[in-house]
């Protein structure tokens, strides 16, 4: 059951995953895109990570993905046009995606310990939100207070950013 | 059950496919989607960890978890500025695809 | 008394600085404090010397202390040799300050020029009384810097400027060997302390050759403060500065500082007969030379100069040849006086001449300075070795120890005597006989009374100042017992000889009628210097040229600026300008660099 559930969700997020990269609207990119986010945000739960599937279908199917529309409708983007395509650089693209995968398929399989199922938990009934509330607030204070003034920084940025007379 | 590997594949190919996406889409909306795809496969390993190597207490670790929130968060982050910064190159260049943004080439 | 070497040290130091800022208000009051202090210093002084030696400990402090092995104290020595010459040094400057009134009071500068000399009165005392070597090596650098400063006086003048520059550098290389001996006799005995110092010789008794090396090296101090041979060229041209400064430093007290240090390391040198030997041969050979020299020069001050550095030579060759320091030091005592008077008379004949130095510009001013004419035949019979006046008791006896213990030189020394008494004569038959030779000449007038009295008082201890109860009362003096008989007779006959010649020769001469060029120009050993310093410049600069444009520039410049370039120019052929190829290579760097550390 579980097993299936993993692949079934696997499969939602790689495909939509690729739709991101061969679809040639840019809104359906988009609209693939959230469904790869939602896929993941399955795939997290299945991991028994709760807060962070919901902070995942939250954060990136909502906020991040209406950002990335809105953009699109503000510079009113079109499919690209055909253009050639060139042979090197998809050579050249698949030849480092292809070594990637070459590497990392090789470091998974020459680690036994890798081949190991999902330990049973102390309890099942996972109180995650609060855990990690604890993780963040006790031993993570600081970095927390650290991130929102990067977050405060990113505002002002954005704002000075639009401004229409940026020379 | 599945197994560690597998996440770790399935975030791997996840990687894979927004790599493919930075490196051969032209448009470069679709290529902020790509590093998007990059980000959340590292998540994926990271949750994958924390849920397969438990802490002493039988749960899983959580800090792997406060780590990923702390990635979400400088995407999200990232996400504002780099659009703000699209639309700016937009306005100034009335083009999206970055074949056409070469000035600094020699 | 432990504390009055302090005031007397430390007075004139306060008078200069209150004369820095002070001064520039008010003639009077620079003149007066200057003046005050050195009178003040000198009061004590003779106070100082009157006092029976007390077994008080000397008041003395650490300036630094490294432990055991080196401690530089500050301390006083107060002892038989350091009172003679504070009498000597706070006497003659106190009548050299007073008469600067006179001299200078139509001068520029005068505020600097007294806080020049109380600070050279302040560092000459700090020689004197010092307890060790590197007190005593401060002052030494102290003197060389206020001799700068008054020497530089005339600043506006380049040749003063250059004088200036020149005492100062040549003062250097005689301070590196002493600087050097300093360190020798310290890495041997462990101590800078005089006192222990000639107890430490005793361990040198396995080594020779390094004690006399040492004492070579501290010599060399002295060839360069008392400008001895060869490092004497910047004594004449320090006659730049005003005339009572050539008096006071430049003849009568700072030059003395050399021998006085000889003095005072006197039980050291006894240990080390070779060093003993170089000293003499430097001293008996300068002596000769700068008398040689003396013979042909035309500025007064410049006679005088050489006078003094042939007298300077006499007391170096009594340092080396006689059983005590009193020898020299009883010759530096009466030279001081004398030569003090001399200068002093010269600066008054200046004075009266409207700043003329050519001797052959003078004459005839018997008549119009006749105080002045006095008082310098006073010093002239002085200098010259007449019987019963003071250089007479003092040189002769110098000359009298070195034939017994350096024939060659003793001898040689004899010859200079006669030669002294030539040239001191010449000058003065020439400046105060025959005709007028300029219009100076003929409206020149006596002194005011303020330079006039300092030269009355010096004209007396300049007669007197070398007489057997005068002897007995600062010095112990023994007598050579195997000199030949005849070496008196012969020195009254050069002293008659050489007077006597030049009363014939310069009586009513209108010019020199002797002229050697050699003598002239020095032995051109200035014109020597000045070539190889050409020389060594030229060749220096071209050889620094060289390696500037072939191996700076184009070694350690060029060739990597070029190179640069062209790595640049390979690698700009990266830049496609495409952010997916950057992209590219990036990736697989990285993937790469995965491969490398995981499966290598």
């Amino acid at each position: 059951m579980s097993l299936a559930l993993f692949w079934i969700f696997a499969a939602i997020t790689l495909a939509s995953a690729v739709g991101v990269v061969f679809f040639r609207s840019p809104v359906s990119a988009a609209m693939s895109l959230v469904m790869a986010f939602v896929g993941l945000a399955a795939l997290f739960v299945t991991l028994d990570a709760f807060f962070i599937g919901v902070v995942q279908v939250l954060v990136y199917a909502g906020a991040v993905m209406v950002l990335f529309l809105f953009i699109i409708m503000l510079l009113d983007l079109r499919a690209d046009e055909r253009r050639p395509v060139k042979l090197a650089a998809w050579a050249g693209g698949g030849a480092v995606v292809g070594g990637f995968m070459a590497v990392l398929v090789q470091v998974v399989g020459s680690l036994p310990a890798l081949q190991q199922t999902k330990p049973a938990l102390a309890n099942p009934a996972v109180n995650d939100v609060a855990m990690v509330g604890f993780a963040l607030f006790r031993n993570f204070n600081l970095p927390f207070q650290v991130i929102g003034v990067l977050l405060l920084v990113a505002t002002i940025g954005v704002v000075v950013l639009s401004r229409r007379e940026l020379k | 059950m599945a197994t560690l590997a597998n996440y770790l594949i399935v975030s791997g190919l996840l990687f894979s496919v927004g790599l493919a996406g930075v490196l051969l889409r032209r448009n470069i909306l679709i290529i902020f989607m790509g590093l998007e795809l990059m980000l959340n496969a590292a998540n994926l390993s990271l949750v994958a960890f924390s849920r397969f190597n438990l802490g002493q207490d039988g749960f899983p670790d959580y800090n792997a978890q406060v780590f990923v929130f702390f990635v979400i968060t400088v995407a999200a982050a990232e996400v504002a500025v780099g659009l703000a910064i699209i639309v700016a190159l937009y306005r100034a260049r009335q083009t999206t695809h970055v074949e056409d943004l070469d000035t600094l080439k020699f | 008394m432990t504390s009055a070497p302090w005031i007397i040290l430390f007075t004139p130091l306060a008078a200069a600085v209150a004369i820095l800022f002070l001064g520039r208000f008010s003639k009077p009051l620079s003149a007066g404090l200057a003046i005050g202090s050195a009178v003040f210093g000198c009061a004590l002084s003779w106070w100082v010397f009157f006092q029976p030696d007390s077994a008080d400990p000397a008041i003395r402090f650490y300036w630094m202390d490294f432990g055991e092995q080196l401690q530089i104290p500050i301390g006083m020595t107060v002892d038989h040799l350091s009172r003679v010459m504070l009498v000597v040094v706070t006497t003659i400057a106190s009548l050299v300050f007073i008469y600067s009134v006179g001299y200078m009071r139509t001068e520029e500068g005068y505020w600097r020029y007294f806080a020049g000399l109380s600070l050279f009165l302040f560092s000459m005392l700090g020689i004197v009384l010092a307890d060790n070597f590197v007190m005593m090596f401060i002052f030494w650098e102290l003197v060389g810097l206020s001799s700068y400063i008054l020497i530089g006086h005339y600043f506006k003048k380049d040749s003063a400027a250059d004088a200036a520059k020149q005492a100062f550098i040549v003062n250097r290389i005689g301070d590196f060997g002493f600087l050097l001996g300093i360190l020798f006799l310290w890495a041997a005995t462990g101590t800078l302390m005089f006192g222990e110092l000639t107890r430490g010789v005793a361990g040198f008794a396995d080594y020779p050759i390094y004690l006399t090396v040492a004492c070579v090296l501290l010599f060399c101090g002295t060839v360069g403060k008392s400008a001895q041979m060869p490092l004497h060229v910047w004594l004449p041209n320090s006659m730049e500065g005003p005339t009572p400064v050539s008096s006071l430093l430049h003849a009568a007290t700072m030059v003395a500082a050399g021998v006085y240090m000889l003095a005072r390391i006197f039980p050291i040198l006894a240990a080390a007969p070779h060093a003993l030997d170089v000293i003499a041969w430097v001293g008996g050979i300068t002596c000769f030379a700068a008398a040689l020299m003396a013979t042909q020069q035309d500025d007064i001050k410049r006679i005088l100069a050489y006078s003094t550095i042939s007298q300077l030579g006499y007391m170096v060759l009594g340092i080396a040849s006689a059983p005590t320091a009193d020898v020299p030091m009883f010759h530096l005592f009466t030279h001081a006086f004398f030569k003090c008077l001399l200068f002093l008379c010269a600066g008054s004949v200046i004075v009266g001449m409207h700043h003329e130095q050519n001797i052959w510009k003078m004459g005839a001013l018997k008549n119009k300075m006749p105080l002045t004419m006095l008082a310098m035949f006073v010093g002239s019979l002085a200098l010259a070795g007449c019987p019963f006046f003071s250089g007479y008791y003092s040189k002769d006896l110098i000359i009298a120890w070195a034939v017994e213990s350096h024939p060659v030189l003793g001898w040689l020394s004899v010859a200079t005597a006669g030669l002294t008494a030539f040239y001191a004569f010449r000058l003065f038959f020439v400046v105060f006989l025959g005709k007028p030779r300029g219009d100076h000449a003929r409206c020149a007038s006596e002194s005011p009374l303020v330079m006039l009295v300092p030269l009355a008082c010096l004209a007396v201890p300049a007669f007197i100042g070398g007489w057997p109860v005068i002897e007995k009362l600062f010095f112990h003096i023994e007598e050579p017992q195997h000199i030949p008989h005849a070496l008196h007779p012969i020195l009254w006959a050069l002293f008659a000889v050489g007077g006597g010649s030049a009363f014939f020769l310069y009586r009513g001469a209108a010019k020199d009628p002797i002229s050697i060029p050699l003598f002239a120009n020095r032995l051109y050993i200035d014109a020597g210097y000045a070539w190889g310093v050409r020389v060594i410049q030229d060749g220096g600069a071209a050889v620094l040229s060289w390696a500037d444009r072939w191996v700076v520039d184009l070694l350690v410049v060029q060739v990597p600026s070029k190179l640069a370039w062209v790595c640049g120019f390979v690698l700009r052929f990266l830049q496609l300008g495409n952010i997916q190829a950057y992209a590219f290579f990036f990736g697989a760097g990285a993937i790469g660099l995965l491969y490398l550390l995981i499966f290598k």
